[in-house]
């Protein structure tokens, strides 16, 4: 599908697609239903079906990250039982795509049941904005929001599936929002899965950075596309008193003025 | 071990440190970004420059014999070490063999790797360091918390008032009058030294030299003004061919520092040939192993063997940022002293290395020669999580093994999730 000025009006119509599956990500789902809210409605007012299975939980990629591959790969196979013969999936969390994507295929290399599987599935796994805009093309939800905003590039979802430019397009697209870039969007935010447990002090620290580079950019609220580094910027941002709030994409991008 | 953790607490709290690397970071990270978005062949040099390294230590052992004949065919001597104490005992019989009595030192981290310093000293040897640095470091008896800037954890205060003490001259905190006195003393160490003592950035096996980058001009002297002069390299540091070592060198300045190319660049293949105005009368290149055939043979950890150890790695790094470069406790800090200090020095000794670290990948889009950083501490994280007997590495924490298996066992059903959810939501309310 080519990318047309078309794309910019509310695209309700346009899409007569077939139905997305939806990962939900664990934290999204246990701590932050919102968001799992927002991205059913997203999909709603594209008049896409979406279909969520019950049964999920976790992509695996705590233990994986942790070293403890064993119980990463048990959790990965459900994960492929369960999502293995839906036709494309959706993760409002670019790590757990990422996760899924590249470190798939390693966990199952040596494992002939698991690992085509598993590269297959790599493939039609995306991240919610690149889904959106890459697979889509959709750039306008018709969402409105007035203030001024600003945008936290995950690590993995930059650097692992490198999207930097679609959320800043939805973003920018929101009727009334400004969207001011802060120093170093880049730079991790110090959550790191586990880390943050293991290493409080340090990811506190970089916390720090963070914050201190979102309350200089003037901006009114954060947002991400990975509810563990919003979770992470927004208990630095209370530790610190500050008024700025932390929104998930798709909680930005189903707002109505 | 500890220490990483109360070491790291040190570093965030206090805040001229922490101006000292925000600083380093802001101009040399940024500076090596820029530098390679503005390479003539685009930043795409980086991944060719990870093959060419990647095929350089597939090939090693061809390449390092060839290197060595091409040295000795120059009239220079190579010797190979097995480990530390090996090089440690050819620089001493070398040392003795010559009758030196004083050293002057270009920046080598190898060096400090086998602990070289303390040993010739030992000997009744004075050793001097030359690159500004690492003499700093020196004079504070303290060890490098940088690659490439070894005494950025210190300020000019400090500086001027080590110098006073160390050096007799009144205190003064100006960085070019430190400078000055720096380089008077140093020249006094330069005309005096019997033996020069270097690293070697990168050699080239085709032709036999090696390459020694340097903003100062120390190393230049450490090179021809004493009689005998002694290289130390890493066996992994070196390329095939010409056109291969030009490339890296290149992209090795534009990691280290954002510089096209460093201020001096000598290419050194031997001792003084006849009609030569300068340069040693002898020439040794020692070359290290201490564990890196270990790694080598580990297709897990090979790719590590590729770095040219400039540095960028520590200036993205936002844990480096914090915690400095004292707490990883060993010689190589930052994102690779992460992944090669474990594998030289103990995976389990140096388990918090591997650990503390976010998994972020700046240093792998910061590195010129592409390396993986995050998927090697994946897999020094999964050999701590369950052991690993060729690294005689046991496992981290039986309890933590058992967490994650109670942890996985939950995933496994929807309802056992929903129950640990609500258990977390306790926790974290
Ligand atoms: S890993 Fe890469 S960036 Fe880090 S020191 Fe080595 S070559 Fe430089």
């Amino acid at each position: 599908m080519q990318q047309t000025a078309a794309t910019h009006c509310r695209p309700v119509l346009v899409f007569p697609e077939r139905p997305v599956t939806l990962f939900v990500q664990c934290l999204a789902d246990s701590l932050y239903p919102d968001v799992k809210k927002a991205v059913e409605k997203i999909f709603d007012r594209l008049g896409i079906d979406v279909i969520c299975p019950k049964d999920q939980t976790c992509c695996g990629q705590p233990a994986f990250n942790a070293g403890y591959r064993k119980e990463a790969g048990k959790t990965a196979a459900r994960f492929i039982e369960i999502f293995g013969n839906a036709e494309t999936i959706v993760c409002p969390s670019g790590s757990c795509v990422n996760m899924v994507r590249h470190h798939y295929p390693l966990l199952f290399k040596n494992d002939p049941k698991y690992h085509a599987k598993a590269v297959d599935l790599g493939r039609r796994i995306f991240e919610l904005t690149e889904f959106l805009v890459d697979v889509l093309t959709v750039t306008d939800l018709g969402a409105a929001f007035s203030g001024r905003v600003t945008y936290h590039d995950s690590c993995h979802l930059l650097r692992g599936l490198s999207v930097r430019t679609q959320p800043r397009r939805l973003i920018q697209n929101v009727k009334g929002v400004v969207l001011v870039e802060m120093k170093d969007s880049d730079r991790c935010c110090g959550f790191g899965g586990s880390f943050f447990l293991k290493y409080p002090d340090i990811s506190r620290a970089m916390a720090a950075d963070k914050v201190r580079n979102i309350v200089d950019s003037g901006a009114d609220v954060v947002v991400g596309c990975d509810m563990g580094c919003l979770m992470r910027i927004q208990k630095q941002l209370i530790r610190i008193g500050s008024d700025i709030k932390t929104l998930h994409i798709a909680q930005l991008l189903t707002m109505a003025g | 071990m500890q220490s990483y953790i109360d070491e790291a607490e040190k570093a965030i709290s206090n805040p001229v440190l922490q101006t000292a690397l925000a600083n380093l970071q802001e101009r040399l990270g940024k500076g090596a970004a820029a530098a390679y978005r503005n390479l003539p062949e685009g930043p795409g040099l980086r991944l060719k420059a990870h093959d060419i390294r990647m095929q350089a230590i597939n090939s090693l052992d061809v390449l390092l014999e060839t290197l060595a004949e091409r040295v000795e065919k120059n009239g220079g001597e190579v010797i190979f070490a097995d480990d530390a104490a090996a090089a440690v005992s050819a620089c001493r019989e070398i040392a003795r063999k010559h009758g030196v009595r004083a050293v002057v030192k270009g920046k080598s981290m190898v060096s400090d790797e086998i602990g070289l310093n303390d040993a010739l000293s030992a000997d009744g040897i004075e050793v001097t360091e030359t690159d500004l640095g690492e003499y700093i470091i020196q004079l504070a008896a303290e060890h490098p918390s940088h690659i490439i800037a070894p005494a950025i954890h210190k300020t000019r205060d400090e500086i001027g008032t080590l110098f006073t003490e160390k050096l007799g001259i009144s205190y003064t905190n100006d960085p070019p009058t430190l400078t000055r006195e720096a380089r008077k003393s140093l020249r006094e160490k330069f005309l005096a030294a019997d033996m020069g003592i270097t690293g070697c950035n990168l050699a080239c096996s085709e032709t036999g030299h090696i390459a020694l980058l340097s903003n100062e001009g120390n190393i230049r002297m450490s090179t021809t003004l004493p009689r005998v002069h002694v290289a130390i390299m890493g066996m992994e540091r070196v390329a095939a061919t010409l056109s291969d070592h030009d490339i890296l060198l290149r992209l090795l300045a534009r990691g280290a520092a954002g510089q096209k190319m460093a201020g001096y660049v000598s290419h050194i293949s031997g001792p003084r040939q006849p009609g030569h105005a300068d340069g040693p009368d002898h020439y040794y290149l020692i070359i290290l192993d201490n564990g890196r055939s270990r790694i080598l043979a580990d297709e897990r950890f090979r790719e590590i063997l590729c770095c040219i150890r400039c540095g960028g790695c520590l200036n993205v790094c936002p844990v480096y940022a914090k915690i400095g470069g004292h707490a990883y406790g060993a010689t190589y800090c930052g994102p690779v002293g992460a992944v090669v200090t474990p594998l030289l020095s103990g995976v389990g000794r140096f388990s918090h290395l591997c650990q503390g670290e976010t998994l972020c990948g700046a240093c792998k889009d910061a590195c010129p020669v592409n390396i993986d950083i995050p998927r090697m501490l994946l897999e020094l994280r999964s050999m701590l999580a369950d052991g690993d007997a060729s690294w005689q590495v046991r496992r981290n924490s039986l309890l933590e093994k058992a967490g994650w298996m109670i942890w996985s066992w939950m995933m496994q059903d929807r309802r056992r999730y929903e129950i640990g959810v609500k258990l977390m939501k306790r926790i974290f309310p």
